[in-house]
């Protein structure tokens, strides 16, 4: 049974931080170099530690599965990032990021990591606008806000419709300063497959390269994870193809704890789906929703008619309506949960009937065509290529779709795992947004747990290890490990069956969508937990990985990837179907309130669920980390 | 409103080879029956499912984000990188753009520093490897002053914005008949030049930048604009001239450089 210790520090909430800083241990700067550390990931949090761990002296190996550091999805994050810097003087500080911040996790996280992340998101900014970062500016030169959903105040910093585009560049451009010294060694097509554990702690990985097929093994005085999100166990969502959870689920399988998988973020504004052989849902950014406004007819028959005949007193504002103080900007959840609640009824846009407007008419008006392109050029654009309709002249049809994952490695306040020595940063971890995560956050969580975060963290671990003690790769644990991919490996593709791995994938992903998605029902999970170990006997009798493991093979990544999702996913209903409860992006049907909200039950609910696997086959163990509130009341989440 | 038109077929003539040191040729597929609103790189999805059924070998192909946002994406459609519309990637592109029975010619982005790694798929390290001789700035974590304490005026922002958006996908490359990659490193070196925070090491990134560019074997400019015609994202060559400039100052300027103090044999 794992032992969760979160390491809060004592004392109170505003210094924990502050005062945990100064008790960690040091490592002396001349025996920095002689650490080695594995970064596995370069997105956001992954960039961002292994640049700044080689700053500090420490020898870096930095893994990532793409041809190159900068083409991790963080690239594609749109919006904006969170800070308290209160530059727009209307009422933000760290107190209130942070209160935000808890609330919009449905009372779900933890005080403490959230309240340092509400601290270190002004340094974030000062980091980003140092390395060139060109975000928006107002006509004197000093940094432009815009809202973003869940806050009353403008605490967005943003770079047009790219600003994930701009920071993970910064990181990158960090990275790669450091690459150049000679401070981290970089291995690109290299994909981690198996975590290596000696003598119970987290020492190395074994890698595939994905242009050779050859395995390799790489030891380490530490192993970092900053490898993204699950998302893709829908098969659709707003995520890159490759984005997977090989590398959490494969720790995992080495006993890391995996926390809260049925806290899942569902997008309200997406490009809805059109055919079955769609790829991906593309995201329209959350900021569009500072000025477009999301409506449907309030009749049913005024559905398929186009929405120019539609006359005003016809159109239902629905989160205007149900949600006054927070309108458009209503948080994630209950924005998809409410267009879900309005299509079900029978008065959604499109020919499927699963589509809201978000329409820019009051903005363009207001603003001038120019002035809503200077905002948002880049989106409208996306908007187009992608169904070649104008959203200057004709609202944007829009439907909820899977976005990101708060649920992942579960990890203390230093962000370590229960298995000593691994530590998660990131979307891969669990620990800061709780049930629900609030838009601009994201990339506010990964630069703070790369830059400002581990960095700290990390030597009050290491202090503990004498330098030089890290295994050899000829140790026993790093043959078992390498003989269990080559095993996995040799196994995919030898089955070659007769359907594509795209087949499991899509089938996966409707199970997902339609019985663990934004409405769960003991029902139907009991349901999904049946299909999905069938549809897993399916994969491993019948499925087609062409070619050979030698090579470039991108069957054979794909393989894996959806043989991990095909286990993940049926954790991830188990723990929507013992949490009954409703909070942030979980949502069962039986615990609502008559308005169709979510009721939490904090007397039997408060707690992370952190799973700890016991073996193939067998059930998993679901251990608790009780969440105590000190600062904050616990209270009805109200949006209203 | 809806915007399908009828089903289509086409002829996909792909560029086939097994692996980098292999002779590759080209192959023909014919793709049947496709949506119209289909991507470019779901028509391949669709055709590799059905080669994988009949036992051959799938097309690799680099793809990720779908969205136009990574680079990852990297195709020669019909002789231009990333296909026929200008601002997309070839991962937004859509069948609306082909007509039934077109035959499709799909090649990777080939230059002599974008060696083929198989099939559509080329290495294009050398982008990292300019990157990783300047195309920073240098500012230790934790080191930065207030964001706000340094001004950047709005139109240095939004042209630093405009320079930065640069994918990295290499269809500047593979669009120009030297296969120089000025216009990779025009936009970060503008980029970063623009802004103030980037002056301080001004000269030495856009000397170390284009040195190790020149080193890679990617070709000389002849100011021909093949590459902004095929950037996905529209970025201008006037960044080209724009690093011209810079250039010719830092050069200029290291040649005048002050001798430091002992370095002629004096005392100390």
């Amino acid at each position: 049974m794992a032992q969760l210790d979160s390491k809060i520090p004592p004392g109170p909430l505003a210094d924990k931080w502050r005062r945990h800083k100064a008790d960690m241990k040091l490592v002396n700067p001349a025996n920095k170099r002689k650490y080695e550390l594995i970064v596995v990931g370069a997105g956001l949090a992954g960039a961002s530690a292994a640049a700044t761990l080689a700053e500090l002296g420490y020898q870096v190996k930095n893994f990532v599965f793409h041809d190159s550091p900068r083409r991790a999805h963080s690239i594609a994050a749109q919006g904006g990032i969170n800070a308290a810097k209160n530059y727009q003087n209307d009422g933000d500080s760290v107190h209130r990021l942070f209160y935000d911040t808890i609330k919009g996790g449905d009372y779900r996280s933890r005080e403490a990591n959230v309240h340092r992340l509400a601290e270190v998101s002004v340094n974030i900014i000062d980091q980003c606008a140092a390395q060139g970062v060109p975000f928006a500016r107002e006509y004197g030169g000093l940094l432009a806000n815009r809202s973003f959903g869940g806050a009353q105040v403008s605490r967005t910093f943003y770079a047009r419709g790219q600003t994930g585009q701009q920071l993970l560049l910064g990181a990158y451009s960090a990275l790669s300063r450091m690459v150049g010294a000679g401070g981290v060694q970089l291995f690109t097509q290299s994909e981690m497959l198996d975590l290596v554990v000696v003598g119970g702690q987290a020492r190395g990985i074994i890698v595939r390269d994905l242009v050779t097929g050859g395995i390799s093994r790489h030891a380490a005085d530490a192993v970092i994870l900053a490898t993204g999100g699950y998302g893709n166990v829908f098969n659709l969502s707003t995520y890159a193809r490759g984005s997977n959870a090989t590398a959490i689920w494969r720790a995992y399988k080495r006993g890391a704890c995996l926390a809260n998988p049925c806290y899942t973020q569902i997008h309200p504004t997406c490009i809805p789906v059109t055919g079955d052989y769609q790829s991906k849902l593309t995201l329209m950014s959350e900021s569009l929703r500072n000025d477009g406004r999301i409506w449907v007819p309030k009749k049913k028959e005024d559905r398929l008619k186009s929405p120019a005949e539609v006359p005003e007193a016809d159109r239902d504002y629905y989160l205007e309506r149900m949600y006054p103080s927070f309108g458009n900007l209503a948080p994630r959840d209950i924005a998809s949960r409410a267009a879900k609640r309005v299509c079900d009824e029978g008065r959604g846009a499109g020919e499927s009937g699963l589509g809201v407007y978000l329409d820019f008419g009051d903005a363009i008006k207001r603003l001038g065509e120019a002035g809503v392109r200077e905002r948002y050029g880049n989106l409208f654009d996306i908007y187009h290529e992608i169904t070649n309709e104008s959203a200057y002249q004709t609202p944007m049809r829009i439907y909820p779709a899977v976005h990101y994952t708060m649920g992942g490695l579960w990890v203390d306040y230093n962000l370590m795992s229960n298995l000593p020595g691994l530590f998660v940063l990131g979307e891969a971890n669990f620990s800061d947004h709780g049930a629900n995560r609030l838009g601009a956050s994201a990339l506010m969580q990964g630069l703070a747990d790369g830059y400002f975060v581990i960095p700290y963290t990390i030597g009050d671990y290491l202090a503990t290890q004498k330098p030089g003690s890290r295994p050899s790769t000829d140790a026993p644990e790093f043959k078992q490990a390498e003989e269990n991919v080559r095993g996995l490996v040799a196994r995919l593709l030898a089955i070659k069956g007769r359907e594509p791995v795209s087949h499991f994938h899509k089938r996966l992903g409707k199970i997902m969508w339609e019985l663990c998605g934004m409405a769960r029902t003991k029902a139907g999970l009991e349901k999904a937990l049946k299909e999905i170990p069938a549809l897993r006997g399916e994969f491993w009798q019948n499925v087609n990985v062409p070619g050979a493991g030698g090579t470039l093979n991108q069957s054979l990544e794909s393989a894996g990837r959806v043989a991990d999702f095909l286990e993940l996913g049926e954790l991830l209903c188990l723990d929507a179907l013992e949490r009954e409860e409703s909070c942030g992006g979980h949502f069962r049907e039986e615990h609502q309130y008559p308005d169709g909200e979510c009721k939490r039950d904090d007397e039997k609910f408060a707690h992370v669920a952190a799973w700890e696997f016991q073996g193939e086959g067998k059930k998993p163990l679901r251990n608790t980390e009780p969440l105590n509130y000190e600062a904050v009341k616990m209270s009805v989440r109200n949006y209203k | 409103m809806e915007n399908s038109k009828k089903n289509i077929s086409v002829t996909l003539r792909v560029w086939r080879q097994p692996g980098p040191s292999q002779p590759g040729k080209f192959v023909d597929y014919q793709a049947k029956d496709l949506n119209p609103n289909m991507s470019f790189l779901e028509m391949l999805d669709v055709v590799n499912d059905g080669l994988a059924g009949k036992g051959e070998e799938p097309i690799a192909f680099a793809h990720d984000c779908r969205e136009g946002i990574c680079g990852t994406c990297s195709l020669v459609i019909n002789g231009k990188p990333h296909g026929p519309h200008r601002g997309v990637a070839s991962c937004q592109t859509y069948l609306r753009s082909f007509n039934d029975g077109d035959v499709i010619v799909v090649e990777p982005f080939c230059a002599h520093p974008f060696p083929v790694v198989k099939d559509l798929v080329t290495d294009r390290s050398a982008f990292d490897k300019i990157m990783q001789a300047g195309g920073f700035i240098t500012a230790r974590t934790g080191s930065a002053p207030d964001a706000n304490a340094i001004p950047v005026p709005k139109d240095a922002a939004d042209l630093a914005m405009d320079a930065a958006q640069c994918i990295g996908c290499g269809a500047c490359v593979a669009a120009c008949k030297n296969a120089s990659a000025m216009l990779f490193v025009a936009a970060k070196v503008s980029h970063l030049g623009l802004m103030p925070q980037g002056q301080a090491e001004r000269d030495r990134r856009v000397l170390a930048m284009v040195q190790t560019m020149d080193g890679l074997g990617f070709g000389n400019c002849t100011n021909q604009y093949e590459c902004s015609a095929a950037c996905p994202k529209l970025i201008s060559h006037d960044f080209i001239a724009r690093m011209n400039r810079d250039y010719l100052g830092a050069t200029f300027r290291a040649a005048f450089k002050p001798t430091p103090a002992g370095a002629g044999g004096g005392a100390g």
